[in-house]
């Protein structure tokens, strides 16, 4: 499934001075999967392509991201 | 030449007076990855760029002023009536020493803005390539500021912002791929 | 300057927004997409109805642009409603 977050575990040592966050993420938003906008893109209206800060649905990219992996991103 | 229309791209509003969350945002005025810098990369770049490229140059450049003015106007909002007091405590002290609440082109450090910002190799490709890198840079400072603010309507013209680095980037990937010109010559993938 | 602003005014305003949104982000793409006939026709319609909200938005709150971009009234009415980052 596309995520536009992705998730990895960095080492923690029993000696690492903060409470471990064992989980990391970052974000991975569409601009690195489209090489070339295809023509006719499903757009948002007017009013929604201002408040999402893009004409089309497939360069919205959420943030902040999902907290854990497999929760829906959008 | 340029025509300025009195109006904001986007409804920027601010919740709380909160000259704290100012001291983070001015890192997109006047730094490194900011809207200043942008702006000046791509209307500098345009001048040794091929043609095909120059009028996307052009625009995303323009478009950048627009974002200026929002993170000025969210910085003027959180700011405005701030006492000294207020001021130093929001750890912005030497600024307001030296500046009272004006704005100025900083860093979040309150480094000065500095043209060792901007690149211009003078080859189209290494150019773009830094713009590209440039908007997923802002795209990355966007989302730390966001992360360090609790005021959900500064957040929303944040991440209107955030969104548009992602736009830019992609026109700029597609300015490479015009550059190559063999996208329709050899299917890549 | 202490009047305070009618809804009215930020409601335009949003719909001026609105509009030109679609005009900044349809202008990018065309200038990675000059060939895309149906995204000119729509760049042309929206461009319209953005000079039609000026022109309503204008009449009641002042010009927008100058260097004669936009007609004046007399006196001079280029800083009689706030700027925008003050509103």
């Amino acid at each position: 499934m596309f995520t536009q977050y992705k998730f990895w575990e960095p080492y923690a040592s029993p000696y690492d001075p903060c409470p471990p966050m064992t989980v990391k993420s970052y974000s991975t938003p569409p601009q690195l999967y489209i090489n070339f906008q295809p023509p006719g893109l499903a757009q948002f209206e007017p009013r929604a392509a201002l408040y999402h800060g893009t004409l089309w649905k497939e360069l919205f990219s959420p943030y902040p991201g999902p907290n854990k992996r497999g929760d829906v991103d959008e | 030449m340029w025509y300025y229309e009195k109006k904001l791209e986007y409804p920027v509003k601010v919740t709380e007076c909160n000259p704290r969350l100012a001291k983070f945002l001015i890192e997109q005025y006047g730094g490194a990855d900011g809207e200043l810098a942008a702006a000046l990369r791509y209307l500098n770049q345009r001048y040794s760029i091929p043609d095909k490229v120059i009028g996307l140059l052009t625009d995303i450049g323009t478009e950048e002023f627009a974002h200026l003015e929002m993170i000025a106007t969210m910085i003027y909002k959180l700011t405005k009536d701030a006492t000294p007091e207020q001021m130093e405590e929001a750890g912005l002290g030497a600024h307001y020493a030296s500046h009272d609440n004006a704005l100025f082109y900083h860093n979040a450090a309150g480094a000065p803005w500095t043209a060792t910002y901007i690149q211009a190799k003078g080859d189209p490709i290494a150019d773009l390539y830094e713009d590209i890198a440039a908007e997923e840079k802002a795209r990355a400072t966007y989302q730390w500021i966001i992360n360090l603010s609790d005021d959900p309507d500064l957040n929303d013209g944040l991440k209107y912002l955030r969104e548009r680095e992602v736009v830019h980037s992609l026109r700029f990937r597609e300015a490479v791929e015009i550059l190559k010109e063999e996208k329709d010559k050899k299917v890549i993938f | 300057m202490n009047k305070v602003l009618p809804s009215e005014y930020y409601k335009l305003l949003e719909e001026i927004q609105a509009v030109d949104f679609v005009l900044v982000e349809l202008t990018l793409y065309l200038d990675t997409h000059p060939q895309d006939y149906d995204a000119i026709e729509q760049f042309n319609l929206f461009s319209k109805q953005s000079k039609e909200l000026k022109v309503k938005f204008e009449k009641k709150f002042g010009p927008l642009m100058q260097y004669g971009r936009s007609y004046s009234n007399y006196p001079w009415d280029w800083d009689n409603t706030p700027w925008p980052w003050q509103v």
